[in-house]
């Protein structure tokens, strides 16, 4: 059986600076993966190359087999035609941190736009399928509320609808509660914790220590642009393998 | 018997309807063209491969730098030299059109740039191809954005149509000048004249307040 997602060696620069050094990663359907390491490690640039928000100019990435975003014919690689990458873009959902619901559209809007542009449903079964996971995130109520109209944890719960509903094979979370307040942390990790329990596979990126511990069936360290430790949550958390990751375990507030 | 303003005003009230026809005419057909231009111009700002984007910001900045007057008048003079012959009308329009493609299109580009880079990438991500992503999430952002500064492009035109009495055009100013070369009464009638400028105005302004109300999203 070939695994859900699949990296070898990816490498990405920005001009001269090299961000990603060669990370290698595979992932199982099913499998919840949390990617942890300070800011500049290079693991919110690695979330946005496996849907093609950045471009790499090493190594490859596949989804159930099919190569993302490049293609090598007769030795030169080459990117794939813009139509191509925005469907295999589909085979991903991604919530942000900035959550980026789009302004003019209400809750249910929001959620209904790639169902009928990109999936082609019709308005009433995608304003079905749009009701089924505001409902699923608590906001069913809101679903006629403008972004604006909504506090940040609840535009939060939208966006991950907006992803989910187009079943996604994976899930791709960047630090998606990093611009909420504290107390609405909760609200948005308790959304993620029960899409973890159906199956969904998820890379989630992000800064909550005890939430990653808690829900991940692995955890990676990133350290420089490379992977710099990877395992089983409670190993890594408790008894961490590098002096790189004890030191940063030791900065991070993990309660 | 008076020959009183009303009276005078009585009189020419053909000449003074139809100059205010022709200048609503140069206004509507120059806005109409210079938006769907404008939009272009904005679009190619932004997104064009780097030359024509140079090509277009040159083409902006020079028709931006060069009072209206002097592109009238190159436009009805200097185009005949080059074997393109436009009645007065055309040639004014034609210059208007382009003074306000190029506004229009700086008001797109503003707009557009206006709009965080999130919102692209949250419509790629759900799948969005790029011409769904100007139509559903940016264009709509950037029309709401852009409405205010159009309105205003949209009055000065009306401004500007004045400037084709000087090639000839028999607009509202024009013919309100022949007028007063009638009856000498030029406070009156330059008055009557502003007056009916202002009420254009004031109808594109309160159209615009209208259109910002009905497409305002709530917060």
């Amino acid at each position: 059986m070939t695994n859900l997602l699949e990296i070898r060696d990816l490498h990405k620069r920005y001009g001269t600076v090299e961000v990603l050094k060669g990370v290698d990663c595979s992932m199982r359907q099913g499998e919840v993966i949390s990617i942890i390491g300070s800011s500049g490690s290079g693991k919110t640039t690695m979330l946005r190359c496996i849907n093609m928000l950045e471009e790499f100019q090493g190594g490859t990435i596949s989804i159930d087999g099919q190569e993302i975003g490049y293609e090598t014919v007769g030795g030169v690689r080459r990117r794939k035609p813009e139509r191509e990458i925005a469907r295999q873009r589909a085979l991903t959902g991604m919530a942000f941190q900035q959550f980026n619901l789009f302004p003019h559209m209400t809750a249910a809007g929001n959620v209904m736009l790639g169902l009928v542009k990109v999936k082609k449903m019709s308005r009433d079964e995608a304003r079905g399928l749009a009701e089924k996971w505001l409902d699923r995130v608590g906001l069913l109520s809101r679903k006629d509320h403008y972004p604006g109209q909504l506090s940040g944890g609840q535009q939060q719960r939208v966006a991950i609808a907006r992803a989910i509903a187009m079943n996604p094979k994976l899930m791709l979370f960047d630090e998606v509660t990093s611009a909420l307040d504290p107390e609405l942390v909760n609200e948005v990790l308790q959304v993620i914790k029960g899409l973890a329990e159906d199956g969904m596979s998820m890379l989630i990126v992000t800064h909550e220590m005890r939430f990653a511990y808690e829900v991940s069936s692995r955890v990676i360290f990133m350290n420089q642009g490379r992977i710099g430790e990877e395992g089983d949550p409670r190993e890594m958390f408790l008894k961490p393998k590098t002096e790189r990751l004890a030191e940063f375990l030791k900065t991070s507030t993990f309660n | 018997m008076d020959f009183g303003f009303l009276d005078q005003l009585w009189v020419a009230r053909i000449p003074l309807l139809k100059g205010l026809g022709v200048s609503i005419s140069i206004s509507l057909l120059s806005i109409v063209a210079g938006t769907v231009l404008g939009i272009f111009v904005g679009l190619a700002l932004v997104y064009a491969y780097r030359p024509v984007q140079w090509l277009v910001r040159g083409y902006t900045d020079f028709i931006r730098g060069t009072p209206v007057l002097v592109l009238v008048l190159a436009s009805y003079y200097v185009l005949s030299t080059v074997g393109i012959d436009l009645g007065p009308f055309q040639a004014g329009v034609l210059a208007l059109a382009v003074f306000c493609s190029s506004h229009v299109g700086e008001l797109v580009r503003g707009a557009l740039q206006a709009i965080p880079k999130g919102q692209t990438e949250a419509a790629k991500a759900i799948g969005l191809t790029f011409p769904q992503t100007f139509a559903y999430v940016l264009g709509p952002q950037a029309l709401r954005q852009a409405l205010p500064a159009w309105v205003n492009t949209a009055a000065e035109m009306v401004k500007a149509s004045t400037l084709l009495s000087i090639i000839g055009v028999g607009e509202l100013l024009l013919r309100t000048q022949e007028v007063i070369s009638r009856t000498f009464m030029s406070l009156e009638f330059y008055f009557f004249a502003g007056f009916l400028y202002f009420v254009i105005n004031y109808g594109i302004e309160r159209f615009g307040r209208y259109v910002e109300r009905k497409t305002a999203v709530p917060s």
